[in-house]
């Protein structure tokens, strides 16, 4: 039982200073919840300086909002929750020992997240090619508001962190894949998948909220 | 109670400096006294409770409720009485009397502008009539500055992006330091202006020898005379009518300080603030009946020509 | 093993394991070369490169703060030139807030210190809180950058739209607060989860000794306060360099809108830094009066209630800005509020001394002292906290006063009592009691000489940030910079004896001052894994009526652990304790 320090049992996954793996496995999940928090209020912060910008110029976001490909937003936001879909399944099959199911699982879900990369590179591109830069480079004619750069900066921001976190989580996959093929995780101790799990939800929750603060404001 | 306040603060030049020091001195006082407190049983438990040996044997009392209860209700009880005391306080220093004489500010690095009704216009020396309440409406030209006259107990800081107010009644004719206390740059130290508290009649003779021009505002003329050639050369007049008719913008008869309601059904106060941000950014706030179809005037207007627009505007009864 | 659950009690079988005061190697020496320490998971070698490291920002910062009061000797400055002089006080205070104070006491001596007093082997996460070590050097890396390329000028609040426009440093600086910002979240996350995966059995959260308690508050405002941080230092560097027009009124920005952003980090950053303080004072002042900590949990809990109260009263920093009268109001009631849980900790380490034993070490030297000085350094934020009053006294040097009190002779001075009282665990010698003693009278004098005239400064009008004044202020400034004179000379004095402790200091017992917390129940300095059992704990942290061996006792069985696979312990006596960990 977990609630007592008793002498380590003799697991090579189990660090020193643990007591045995179900408290090794308790301790990372606390942490890594732990950390999410810090996460939501991070983006809070930038949710906040978008909340406030809104309010100064309700009407450029809403012509700004406009120009965005809503999609591509919603097949960006289908693409992310199909991938939560199969890191459960990953987390669900190494449970069960089906390391060649997990290691599949978590190349589907590294290619959702490539696929959500490369379209939000198009979709930037494609912006770029008619002058919506972030800041005081902007330089697009369609939209008579002068303050219709402040939307796009914060277009790129809050895109842009938020896509700096899917590219983590990508990495995180690959380096998930390559212990899974090296037979590192089983039934018994999978806890980086675990918790690589819990934060790619997160990232995918956190663009729930981006769609329709940036995609569909009307 | 002994008065301790006193030895830490400068002379009492404004007939609001009292009730800051009044309460200053409490808290001082009663501060003084817990302190004194603290220490003596600090000392005489250091003595008393002297170890003895490496086998004293100590009391296991670690708790109890009536003590724990008092000195936190105390303290509290305390605490609520200077809040309400310093609200109190605040509130007037919040709210300028209604006829105070005004004066415009400017605060720029590094140094103070400061304009009267007439015009006249000084640098780095403020002329204040006494016995009078006196408000200085105040801006910045670049960065945060902040406007402190420690004789008067008055601060405020001073902003780039909206006016801002200080208020006191100097009591006898004299002299005061005002300094800048908002770190602005290297010339920080250096913004230092003389407060002068003349007489009314003194005030007054000086304020009519030669009013000086600034910034490209004719000389000899008030700032309200300047305020309505602008309104005239810039076009207000086609959408702004002075006589209470409606046109395609509100009419700015006994428009200031009066309440209007927005297109949104919230209400404003038509104040210094409304009217600079309705001059720079007019679709943010449109009243009730009217359509959004004003041009901004940033770029165009520069702030002292907003501050003459108005002054302007407060004389339309 | 037998065990029954009734109650949130088990049974086990504990023995107890006599201290071995000299074993033959210790953390400090079981592994050797400088590679052993860099990539170090021993929390221990990593609390002692943090002090170091800290201890080298303390040096620098305090240098400027000489610099800075040599400069005001004479009115009309020609010491400095006005940059330099803004310089030099953004520097002293971006460093010793950043780099020193908020990760001071948690990254030291409570990296070395939490696990040991709660009976764990590390913490949560070993990799990760050497990981903090490395974010904080890369972090410190821009900021000497920042200072080296010409340093910044803004005052370490960055209040725009002077950042803004300034041309000075202000990039790396604040792109480096960024990257330590990241440092304190995740030592901050260790810590939450090492407290409350990692106790030993029988240790209930009613039994922890007050500092861990302290360390997990600060640990919750680090992880909720800091990531505001982040994100206003990103919208800052993003003015600067997008132009994107949030803070900066010529874009149709609002400059107050930063202080909000600003402030609501930096006023819960202010109890980081003070509440460690508070649960070291707990802990010398149980232990040097020899006597229970008197409302336990009045301590434990208000630090808790700090911590949340604390979010709510960034305002009280901004009462003169150009915020609403209704705004400023509310932040005051609440300010006022907040005071009343840290004012009650005083009377109840002073009632902690009522019929206790009490000795006069150099630790309870710094105790007594702190509670003088932080008395007045919260009497005086009282002060500010009153509308009209801080109306006169905003931003000039009372305020300078009232933080150095709390910050320097709260916060500074009970870490100090901390170093003294935990160095003969941590170097395994004993400094020189008579040099201790020498050197606190000097800290203690030269800080009050340096610090107190600052408030009738202030009072008188002088504002803050000049780096020249009106000659009607000279003697007030002058006697304050000879104060600092003997600060310097107190703290001087202090590195010379504690370097002289480690080469020529007697050897240390593994408990100097008979204090009960776990920590002193192992040798001096401690083993690599702390304890060669699995303690378990039976009494509260400041029973001191209970003799020593009543504070030894472990699981039966428990030694040989690291591998031999006994999961039976035999022998034994069957003990009923709390169950520890959730």
């Amino acid at each position: 039982m977990s609630q007592v320090n008793v002498a380590t049992e003799n697991k090579s996954f189990v660090q020193h200073h643990f007591v045995d793996a179900e408290q090794q496995f308790d301790t990372a999940k606390l942490g890594m919840w732990i950390f999410l928090v810090t996460e939501i209020l991070f983006f809070g912060g930038l949710f906040c300086a978008y909340v406030v910008f809104r309010s100064w110029y309700p009407q450029t976001f809403m012509a700004a909002s406009g120009h965005l490909d809503k999609i591509l937003g919603g097949a960006d936001t289908v693409d992310l929750i199909c991938s939560s879909v199969t890191m459960a399944l990953a987390i669900h099959y190494i449970q069960v020992g089906k390391e060649k199911l997990t290691f599949i699982l978590l190349g589907i879900t590294f290619l959702f997240g490539a696929a959500f990369i490369g379209s939000h590179l198009y979709e930037w591109l494609d912006e770029m090619s008619v002058g919506i830069y972030p800041g005081s480079a902007y330089a697009f004619k369609g939209i008579s508001d002068p303050h219709a750069y402040v939307f796009f900066t914060l277009y790129y921001l809050m895109t842009g962190l938020h896509g700096i976190h899917v590219l983590v989580g990508m990495g995180l996959m690959a380096w998930l894949m390559v212990k899974t093929k090296r037979g590192r995780f089983s039934s018994e101790y999978y806890t980086p998948i675990e918790i690589t799990g819990l934060y790619w939800h997160f990232v995918d929750l956190i663009w729930i909220f981006l769609l329709p603060l940036l995609y569909l404001v009307d | 109670m002994f008065n301790l306040g006193k030895y830490f603060l400068p002379p009492a030049k404004s007939t609001f400096a009292h009730n800051t020091d009044a309460l200053f001195n409490f808290i001082t006082t009663t501060g003084a006294y817990l302190l004194l407190g603290i220490v003596v049983v600090m000392i005489y438990f250091v003595i008393k409770y002297r170890r003895r040996s490496e086998d004293d044997v100590t009391s296991l009392v670690d708790h109890n409720t009536t003590i724990e209860i008092v000195w936190s209700i105390i303290p509290l009880i305390l605490v609520l009485v200077i809040f309400s005391w310093g609200f109190k306080d605040y509130y007037k220093l919040f709210t300028p009397p209604q006829d105070s004489y005004e004066i415009n500010v400017t605060a720029q690095q590094w140094l103070w502008k400061f304009k009267y009704d007439n015009g006249k216009t000084t640098m780095n020396k403020l002329h204040v009539p006494a016995g009078r309440p006196v408000k200085l409406v105040m801006k910045s030209n670049d960065v945060i500055h902040s406007l402190f006259i420690p004789d008067f107990r008055v601060k405020h800081d001073v902003l780039p992006s909206k006016y801002s107010i200080v208020w006191f009644d100097a009591k006898k004719p004299g002299h005061a330091d005002l300094f800048c206390t908002q770190y602005c740059g290297v010339g920080h130290s250096n913004m230092h202006a003389d407060v002068i508290i003349q007489s009314q009649k003194d005030f007054d003779k000086w304020l009519k020898q030669g009013a000086s021009s600034s910034n490209g505002k004719p000389s000899g003329k008030t700032m309200a005379e300047y305020g309505k050639e602008l309104y005239q050369k810039n076009g207000c007049n086609s959408c702004h009518s002075l006589d209470g008719s409606k046109g395609v913008g509100p009419s700015w008869k006994g428009v200031f300080g009066s309440k209007v309601t927005l297109s949104d059904g919230k209400t404003v106060t038509v104040d210094e603030n409304y009217i600079r941000e309705s001059i720079l950014n007019p679709g943010a706030k449109i009243v009730k009946g009217y359509n959004n179809v004003m041009p901004t005037f940033q770029g165009v207007l520069k702030n002292e020509q907003i501050d003459a627009l108005i002054a302007f505007i407060k004389k339309q009864k | 093993m037998d065990s029954t659950e009734t109650k949130n009690k088990i049974k086990l079988k504990v023995r107890h394991f006599p201290l071995d005061e000299n074993p033959p190697s210790h953390y400090a020496n079981n592994k050797k070369g400088i590679k052993s320490w860099l990539l170090t998971r021993d929390h221990k070698r990593i609390g002692i490169m943090y002090l170091c490291t800290i201890t080298l920002v303390f040096l620098f910062a305090g240098i400027m703060a000489l610099l800075i009061r040599l400069s005001l000797w004479n009115p009309a400055n020609h010491i400095v030139a006005a940059k330099t002089y803004d310089i030099l006080f953004t520097l002293h205070g971006t460093m010793m807030i950043f780099l020193f104070l908020v990760p001071g006491v948690p990254t030291t001596l409570g990296n070395f210190f939490l696990p040991m007093m709660i009976g764990a082997k590390d913490v949560a996460f070993p990799r990760l809180n050497l990981a903090s070590y490395y974010i904080y050097v890369a972090g410190a890396i821009f900021t000497i950058f920042a200072i080296i390329n010409g340093g910044v000028d803004t005052g370490w609040t960055f209040y725009t739209p002077y950042s803004i426009h300034s041309t000075t440093n202000v990039l790396p600086m604040t792109i480096g607060i960024f990257i330590i910002g990241f440092s304190s979240i995740l030592t901050g996350l260790n810590f939450i989860v090492t407290m409350h995966k990692l106790r030993a059995p029988g240790l209930s959260w009613g039994k922890l000794p007050l500092f861990t308690w302290s360390i997990y508050a600060t640990s919750i405002i680090q992880v909720l306060a800091t990531p505001v941080l982040a994100i206003t230092v990103s919208l800052l560097i993003m003015e600067r360099v997008l132009h994107i027009g949030i803070f900066n009124p010529a874009l149709g920005g609002d400059p107050i809108l930063y202080q909000h952003f600003f402030w609501f980090y930096s006023h819960p950053a202010v109890y980081i830094m003070i509440v460690p303080g508070f649960g070291i004072i707990s802990e010398l002042i149980g232990t040097f009066s020899k006597k229970r900590v008197f409302g336990y949990w009045f301590i434990a809990i208000s630090s808790l209630a700090i911590a949340f109260l604390g979010f709510l009263v960034w305002g009280h920093h901004m009462f003169v800005s150009g915020q609403s009268a209704l705004a400023s109001t509310v932040f005051s009631l609440i300010t006022f509020l907040i005071g009343i849980p840290t004012g009650i900790k005083i009377f109840n380490w002073l009632a902690t001394m009522y019929k206790g034993s009490i000795t006069l070490k150099t630790p309870m030297l710094y105790a007594l002292s702190f509670i003088f000085l932080f008395t007045i350094g919260g009497i005086t934020g009282i002060m500010l906290g009153a509308l009209s009053v801080d109306v006169h006294l905003h931003a000039t040097y009372y305020v300078v006063a009232h933080f150095h009190y709390v910050m320097f002779g709260g916060m500074l001075i009970a870490f100090i009592g901390g170093l003294h009282y935990w160095w003969p665990k941590m170097t395994g010698k004993m400094y020189s009691e008579t040099m201790g003693r020498i050197s606190w009278f000097l800290v203690f004098v030269g800080f009050n000489v340096t610090f107190f005239p600052q408030f009738i400064l202030g009072a008188k009008g002088m504002p803050r940030r000049y780096y020249n004044y009106l000659p009607q202020f000279e003697t007030l400034h002058r006697t304050s910079t000879v104060g600092s004179w003997i600060l310097g000379l107190g703290f001087l004095l202090m590195a010379v004896y504690l370097i002289h402790s480690l080469v020529k200091g007697k050897k240390a017992p593994s408990n100097p001052w008979n204090a009960r917390t776990l920590e002193w129940m192992t040798s001096s300095p401690p083993i690599g894994e702390n304890f060669n059992y699995t303690p378990v704990v039976t009494h509260g942290p400041y029973d001191f009526h209970r003799p020593v061996s009543e504070f030894l006792l472990g699981l039966a069985g428990s030694d040989g652990h690291g591998g031999n696979g006994d999961l039976h312990p035999e022998g034994g006596t069957p003990v009923t304790v709390e169950e520890s960990n959730n």
